[in-house]
């Protein structure tokens, strides 16, 4: 079962046509990168895939259940990063993590376990008890996919994760998440608009103006741009792309 | 099973932040604590109320605003409970709240009874202060008033909830809250009773106060604290709690509601 098909997906605020006929696949164990410029329609998509919003055309399955119509158990499949850090701030990492727990049906002993499981993964679970507050951005988003993890979910939705961290934690993150896809077949879904993080990933969707300019391995990429480097091709596919 | 750990991880939360605001709790109280020994020792001499129900005997002034001012520690509540969900959708968590898998309704409600709760506890501290300032109640009256505070406390806050739908920013908000707090609290029969004006021939304040769904709030209050059921009291504040909340709920519904075709990055 396809983890997240997307079938000519559309969009548009006003005038401006934020997704055009978006269609792309991610299978369970992939991890699939969605690479664009700011402005290209990644948040959006998140928007859509999380249920914040309807899509004006097209339709979302995950793992076979329409967004549209059966969105509940589509979301009991999810778990999510957004874009900016939602934490509450005057509690501690701890109550952030059993909040979450919570809204997903899990208390008690077996949410303190898994939020336990889920923080010494990114080697922070002894900030369980620190007021978020005191914490630095790159932590915080660290405790934000730590978090997203605690329900064991078979999908991850990632948007730009990456945004706030270092080098050293960037790479580290990119290699937490293959090892998560390889470890526990999740399948995972993040935006970036940094391609470097994106070598690593199986499938590379390339967002521009909200239209799919690509869809393949980093490898194929380069082949269909006549590029040496992933980040040339993406260059070389948003350049070419008329204003 | 699920859906109760998602309401209970709400009104924890909810209780969670309201203990770290201490601010908020002590405002809460002294407001109308304030109104009470100002406005009831000022008044005193000034309004003297006949007997009118729910009250068998002639009462001074102070055990005339009880209900009134019980009301407005509900209001404040339920417009505080706004203002954080309009800073929770500013912050981000409502998006988080949106995406437990329940519908989104339940996840409303949820909140709604979390500021609920809130609501009755301030209003149970300030009928203990009452008590401690000797003003004059049925002994019983704190349990004859909970299924009504309770009540009148949710349907404030669903007021307040479907404002939210319609004031997208925390500073629009704010001052909306001056729109509708004052207007509500003044324009009732907390400050006075409704044969008052009428005698004073101000017909267009008298209508008001009649259709003011914070009288019937109010009344509904002081005929409970003396363990008395305002049928129609009770009607119109349980009436416009529904109908606030289904209206909040649909406007918080992204294939029905204004939320679905706002710009982009505005929930």
């Amino acid at each position: 079962m396809t983890a997240v098909a997307i079938r000519d997906l559309s969009k548009s605020y006003g005038r401006t046509k934020a997704l055009d006929a978006v269609s792309f696949s991610v299978e369970p164990g992939e991890v699939a990168a969605l690479l664009g410029l700011n402005g290209a329609g990644k948040s959006t998509l998140f928007q859509i895939l999380t249920g914040l919003f309807v899509a004006d055309a097209g339709s979302v399955a995950i793992f076979g259940h329409d967004l549209a119509r059966a969105p509940i158990p589509a979301l009991t499949a999810m778990g999510m990063v957004f874009q900016a850090a939602v934490l509450d701030v005057d509690l501690s990492v701890a109550q952030n993590l059993r909040f979450y727990a919570g809204l997903h049906g899990l208390r008690g002993k077996r949410a303190d376990t898994e939020a336990t499981a889920a923080l010494g993964r990114f080697r922070i679970a002894d900030l369980a008890g620190q007021k978020v507050r005191e914490l630095s951005g790159g932590t915080r988003r660290k405790i934000e996919i730590a978090r997203a993890l605690m329900t064991r979910p078979p999908l991850l939705l990632l948007d730009e994760p990456s945004a706030g961290l270092d080098t050293q934690s960037r790479r580290d993150l990119v290699r937490d998440l293959v090892a998560l896809a390889k470890d526990e077949g999740t399948a995972i879904l993040w935006s970036t608009h940094l391609v470097d993080e994106v070598e690593a990933a199986a499938k590379v969707i390339v967002l521009h103006r909200g239209r799919v300019l690509a869809d393949g391995t980093p490898a194929a990429l380069a082949v269909q741009t006549n590029t040496a480097t992933l980040e040339a091709a993406f260059l070389a596919l948003t350049r070419a792309e008329p204003a | 099973m699920l859906w109760f750990s998602v309401f209970e991880a709400i009104v924890v939360r909810e209780l969670l932040r309201f203990r770290y605001q201490t601010s908020r709790l002590v405002s809460a109280i002294v407001r109308p604590t304030l109104w009470l020994v100002a406005f009831s020792a000022g008044f005193q001499n000034v309004l003297g109320i006949s007997i009118t129900p729910p009250y068998q005997k002639y009462i001074t002034y102070d055990v005339y605003m009880v209900p009134g001012l019980l009301a407005m520690v509900l209001l404040f509540q339920g417009m505080q409970s706004s203002l954080s969900l309009v800073f929770d959708r500013e912050a981000g968590i409502l998006r988080l709240l949106l995406t437990a898998p329940v519908p989104r309704w339940f996840v409303l409600f949820s909140k709604l009874v979390a500021s609920a709760v809130l609501g009755v506890i301030q209003a149970y501290v300030f009928l203990a202060i009452a008590a401690l300032l000797r003003v004059d109640m049925p002994p019983w009256a704190a349990l004859t008033l909970t299924p009504a505070l309770f009540l009148a406390s949710f349907t404030l806050a669903s007021v307040g909830l479907l404002l939210t739908v319609y004031v997208r920013r925390m500073e629009n908000f704010a001052g909306t809250m001056n729109f509708v707090i004052f207007p509500a609290f003044f324009f009732s029969t907390a400050l006075y009773p409704a044969w008052k004006v009428e005698e004073s021939g101000v017909t267009w304040i008298l209508w008001l106060i009649t259709l003011n769904p914070f009288t019937a709030i109010v009344e509904l209050l002081r005929f409970a604290a003396y363990n008395q059921f305002n049928m129609a009291a009770f009607a119109v504040t349980a009436g416009v709690g529904i109908v606030s909340f289904a209206l909040a709920a649909r406007g918080y519904d992204p294939q029905k509601g204004l939320l679905g075709r706002k710009a982009r990055d505005d929930v």
